[in-house]
């Protein structure tokens, strides 16, 4: 079979489910307490999801923000309920781990486009009783990073001891030591950039495409027409995950070799285990994620450019900042490269902030972040480490 | 090149003063003013920045070996992965009260312009290197015909990351084509320790094993 064939399953049917009644807390802002949005208009009501871990000390200083990646969710730590994997970020994120949860309160919300219980396209808008689709409007970066805001004022927490992501994650990072200096210790932007570059841009216009290509996208109504553009989001998918790996890391672990078979079949058919892992990359996503989310997300992505909120001056970003920051990148990241990271550490150098900056070397691209790399664990846990007693936050 | 590794040490490396601190990093801290500003060019693996750091010092590194930066953040140094030749230019004037470059001028490709710089970067400069004036390797030139190697610069003249040895004499030369002040200077023998302070230049070239000035800019 050439054609990429995938099924709907119980997994999607839960996850439709979890957009607006989530498997996890959530803070719900009614009309009073309204969300401004970069493009202009106001969102409200909206809800934020999110998960918890560890505890809130007495002096409240000791909180943490996780912020995921464009395909990630809120579930950093703990079985998905969806998926039923182990969380995204389990190496990291944990009893005794780098982010250690028996010092550390964590919070990871879901953002504001997701899908899995913050609202975004995939949501029911409560005025219509329909899910919003592409009535949703389109959002940022700084909107996510403003609901994320909203939230801690709800939880009762002032200042966060440090804020930490990879990838779209690393760029709320970025955004919060920029939009709330005051409110963030320490922060470890990983495997990012201060703007999305232009080929970043390009992979995910391709992406898009792909899904509003999918007849059964319906001009992001197929919701309404009991369809859905698994094709199209699964091709998205399959491009997009090229990007997070690298040449030898495809190299290492596929080569050349067939998939169940000796010889090629002289058809379209999988015969490379490559492309074999690349179906199942896609097919399984879709399962798990919301088309529309996707080109929301993307497009917040494709908007992020810090410098251009202070004239183009990105130091700027991080004049008179106190925050301290642990940069990281990987060796051989080419979508978030090493060049990228260098930029953030020179502005913040010309702010005359306190940074550290790490290159890592790895052949396994982008996704690096997620992996377990001794490397950048050993680092997260030395920078928090040090920050933490300079913040004054009881050993575990 | 900016790695500071533990072959290229001199020998002060086994001199150790009190709180184990390196005898070198002694009299470099001993050049800084308490709660400044210092930028370690060239960190290692974060010596002397937990010395300064220990002393109420504001530092920042930069190193050139990743297993260097990486071993610095772990230790919750502010210590970036860096070249002194190529990313110093990047650093604001007047970010720092000191750079300091510590055993690593012989490895820069252009010394002149990462002195130039640190004092661009920063009021002072606190400058330490290995004398290739001393009266062994000189010896070992005159009487065995090679490029000399020591137990403090043990490499082959092909595989040496110090590619800009210099004397004493000559560091001094660099600094009035420069323009800078020398503030305080000093040369240690090879167990570490300072030769006496009002031994003639000539002196300190021969039997200083290595030298540590610091430098202010004109007209401060």
């Amino acid at each position: 079979m050439a054609e990429l064939k995938v099924v709907p399953s119980r997994i999607a049917v839960a996850r439709e489910r979890e957009a607006d009644q989530p498997r996890s807390p959530v803070a719900i802002f009614e009309m009073d307490r309204p969300l401004r949005l970069d493009a202009g208009v106001e969102l409200s009501p909206f809800q934020v999801a999110y998960q918890a871990y560890g505890e809130l000390n007495a002096e409240r200083s000791n909180a943490v923000l996780v912020c995921h990646a464009l395909t990630g969710d809120q579930h950093v730590s703990n079985h998905h309920p969806v998926t039923g994997k182990a969380g995204w970020w389990d190496t990291m994120v944990g009893p005794g781990r780098p982010i250690d949860t028996n010092r550390y309160y964590v919070i990871c919300p879901n953002v504001l486009g997701a899908c899995m219980g913050t609202t975004g396209p995939a949501s029911t808008d409560p005025r219509t009783g329909l899910t919003w689709g592409l009535d949703f409007p389109v959002i940022t970066i700084r909107d996510m990073v403003r609901a994320q805001a909203m939230l801690l004022d709800r939880l009762g927490i002032d200042t966060l001891f440090a804020v930490a992501g990879g990838s779209m994650g690393g760029m709320q990072v970025l955004q919060w030591a920029a939009s709330y200096p005051q409110r963030v210790f320490a922060a470890l932007p990983i495997a990012c950039a201060t703007r999305h570059s232009a080929q970043n841009i390009a992979f995910h216009e391709v992406g898009r495409q792909a899904v509003m290509a999918d007849p059964d996208w319906r001009g992001g109504r197929y919701f309404a027409e009991g369809v859905s553009p698994r094709r199209g989001l699964a091709v998205a998918r399959m491009g997009a995950h090229i990007t997070y790996l690298s040449d030898a890391a495809l190299h290492r672990k596929f080569g050349r070799k067939f998939q169940d078979r000796d010889n090629p079949t002289f058809s379209f058919d999988a015969d490379f285990e490559v492309e074999s892992y690349l179906r199942h990359q896609g097919s399984s996503f879709v399962e798990r994620f919301d088309a529309n989310s996707y080109l929301y997300l993307t497009r917040a992505m494709d908007y992020f450019d810090l410098a251009a909120d202070c004239d183009g001056v990105l130091a700027n970003a991080f004049k008179g900042t106190r925050t301290r920051f642990c940069v990281i990148s990987f060796t051989s990241d080419w979508l978030f490269p090493t060049s990228e990271s260098r930029a953030i550490v020179h502005a913040l150098n010309a702010a005359g902030a306190r940074v550290s900056f790490a290159e890592i070397a790895t052949d396994k691209g982008h996704d690096a972040f997620l992996l377990d790399e001794p490397e950048l664990l050993q680092i997260v846990a030395g920078f928090l480490d040090s920050a933490a007693a300079a913040r004054g936050i009881a050993k575990a | 090149m900016l790695s500071r590794t533990r072959r290229d040490l001199t020998m002060a490396e086994a001199a150790r003063g009190p709180g184990n601190a390196r005898v070198d990093h002694l009299v470099v801290a001993d050049m800084i003013e308490p709660r400044s500003r210092v930028l370690d060019v060239g960190c290692g693996d974060g010596e002397l920045l937990k010395l300064l750091e220990s002393r109420g010092v504001d530092g920042r590194g930069i190193e050139l070996s990743r297993e260097g930066v990486n071993e610095c953040v772990a230790k919750g140094l502010a210590v970036i992965q860096g070249d002194a030749d190529t990313d110093l230019v990047d650093y604001p004037n007047d970010a720092f009260d000191y750079v300091v470059l510590s055993q690593t001028l012989q490895a820069t490709r252009h010394p002149r312009a990462v002195l130039e710089h640190m004092l661009r970067i920063g009021r002072h400069a606190v400058v330490s290197f290995p004398n290739f004036g001393h009266w062994r390797i000189r010896l070992l030139l005159l009487f065995g015909g090679r490029m000399p190697q020591t137990d403090n610069l043990p490499d082959t003249w092909y595989d040496t990351p110090n590619i800009h040895f210099c004397t004493i004499k000559d560091f001094r030369d660099l600094c009035g084509t420069v323009g800078v002040k020398m503030e305080r200077a000093l040369a240690l023998n090879a167990w570490g320790r300072p030769l006496r302070l009002n031994a003639p230049w000539w002196f300190w070239n021969l039997f200083g094993e290595q030298a540590v000035f610091l430098l202010g800019r004109r007209g401060d």
